[in-house]
């Protein structure tokens, strides 16, 4: 990436693979249980958490130097809840059926750990854009855990993506279901995320040992 | 000049200026947009409504398609040919009575109260709909919707919504295969007004059976599809006194 240093570029890089919000730093887990079961609630988290993050980051990092210490935990929370409600009202008026969709993220985005772990360790130490990149990175090291968590559920699950039908239809037993296949009820509800999730670190510890924890 | 940001002082300060200041922000922003958001939320209810009777523009593949906004109110006058509101034995036209909130009548009737129940006379290729507003509780937050019965007190259509439930689990009563399977059922089981329940395991998922007052449930979405049920037992019984003045059958 020619357009930023090597070091900026592993901001983003990072959270992707070895420093990976969910799989590594088990941040943002309960919301990757909770909206996983469809591709496309995935893809609107991903998103919607994107925004916040890397704006959020934006503004704890232009606060920095002025935020008591006491109340910092406070001051990053009204942050996060403040954009959140300022994005839903602003949807609201201007795309009222994207709102819809979005609005049970609402609640999980100012929840989600990661947005305030990455307040905390990095917006506060850190410049505007380092920390622009940062939210940017992390929140696509979430969204591409969350988008194949998704993929697997819904494939699995309802044997369908993004609300296709691609296994076939099965009440009407076409496609993989007039062979005996049977959809598995298990993979949409939360325990089966916990499931996907631990094997996708498996896959990534096995894949790179130096990730496995000393005891 | 370096702060020290650790004085209590400083402190209270920095905490009144942000909370005055982030205050600001939302208030403007909510009396700002407030007309935009209400006139959307009045367009969403007639829509439903519209749905409900089968005024949409569904086409096969599935998805829930409403009358496009800049349309919906030309259309509500159209296919809407009479607003009343119950009260009692009293029963009054009113053009607005789509805009009563169901959740504030629904807490008057718990407490033992008169309701003013609105109810939506619908005409659509010469055939008479009752549609009727829903209010209840999912699992996580509120669920609400619109059924449109015909004089016999079959089901023509059903629109549900939720504020919370769970994304691809209670989420989906809002989707075309779980409220289609309403359209036939009776809510009648005899001469008694019985709703219509959310069974799992009736051996009957293409819903075949109109007669049973039984639809598919959701799997794993249990206590949502509960809470539909739960909800069209409740409207119904609170508005069956006057179901039995235009029932035919």
């Amino acid at each position: 990436m020619a357009l930023l240093s090597k070091k900026d570029a592993n901001l983003i890089k990072d959270p992707l693979a070895d420093n990976n919000p969910i799989t590594i730093q088990v941040l943002g887990i309960c919301s990757a249980l909770a909206i996983t079961a469809e591709l496309k609630a995935s893809v609107v988290m991903a998103i919607a958490v994107m925004f916040v993050l890397g704006v959020g980051n934006v503004v704890i990092s232009a606060m920095r130097n002025i935020i008591p210490s006491k109340i910092r935990i406070i001051v990053q929370l009204i942050v996060v809840a403040t954009l959140v409600i300022v994005v839903d009202q602003v949807l609201k008026a201007f795309a009222y059926p994207l709102s819809k969709t979005l609005s049970v993220f609402v609640g999980l985005i100012i929840t989600n750990c990661i947005i305030m772990g990455r307040f905390e360790a990095f917006a506060l130490g850190n410049g505007l854009w380092r920390s622009f990149l940062d939210g940017i990175g992390n929140s696509l090291g979430y969204g591409i855990i969350l988008v194949i968590v998704g993929f697997f559920r819904e494939l699995l699950g309802s044997g369908t993506l993004f609300g296709f039908p691609v296994l076939g239809d099965p009440i009407e037993k076409t496609g993989l279901y007039s062979i005996g296949y049977e959809n598995n009820g298990f993979m949409i509800i939360p325990p089966a995320a916990l499931i996907v999730v631990g094997i996708i670190i498996w896959v990534q510890r096995s894949r790179n040992p130096a990730l496995v924890e000393e005891n | 000049m370096a702060i020290n940001t650790d004085k209590n002082v400083y402190t209270v300060v920095f905490a009144s200026v942000m909370v005055v200041v982030v205050g600001s922000i939302l208030a403007f922003l909510a009396t700002g947009l407030s007309g935009r958001i209400n006139e959307n939320m009045r367009f969403e209810k007639q829509q439903n409504i519209l749905y409900a009777m089968g005024v949409n523009e569904n086409a096969d593949e599935g998805s829930v398609n409403f009358v496009p906004t800049d349309e919906v109110e030309s259309e509500f006058s159209q296919y809407i040919t009479e607003q009343i509101v119950i009260k009692g034995d009293e029963v009054v036209e009113n053009k607005e009575a789509y805009l009563i909130d169901m959740k504030k009548q629904l807490a008057l009737a718990k407490k033992g109260q008169t309701p003013e129940l609105p109810l939506f006379i619908g005409e659509k290729e010469g055939k008479k709909f009752y549609v009727i507003p829903m209010y209840g509780k999912g699992l996580w937050d509120d669920i609400w919707g619109y059924i449109a019965l015909d004089s016999e007190m079959v089901v023509q259509g059903v629109f549900f919504d939720h504020k919370g439930e769970t994304p691809g689990l209670g989420a989906n009563i809002n989707q075309r295969y779980f409220m289609d399977d309403f359209s036939g059922e009776s809510i009648m089981d005899g001469t008694k007004y019985a709703g219509i329940n959310v069974a799992k395991g009736n051996n009957d998922p293409l819903n075949n059976d109109k007669d049973d007052n039984e639809v598919d449930a959701l799997a794993g979405a249990t206590i949502t599809g509960n809470g539909v049920a739960a909800m069209i037992k409740e409207t119904v019984n609170l508005y069956k006194d006057y179901l039995q003045t235009i029932r035919t059958n």
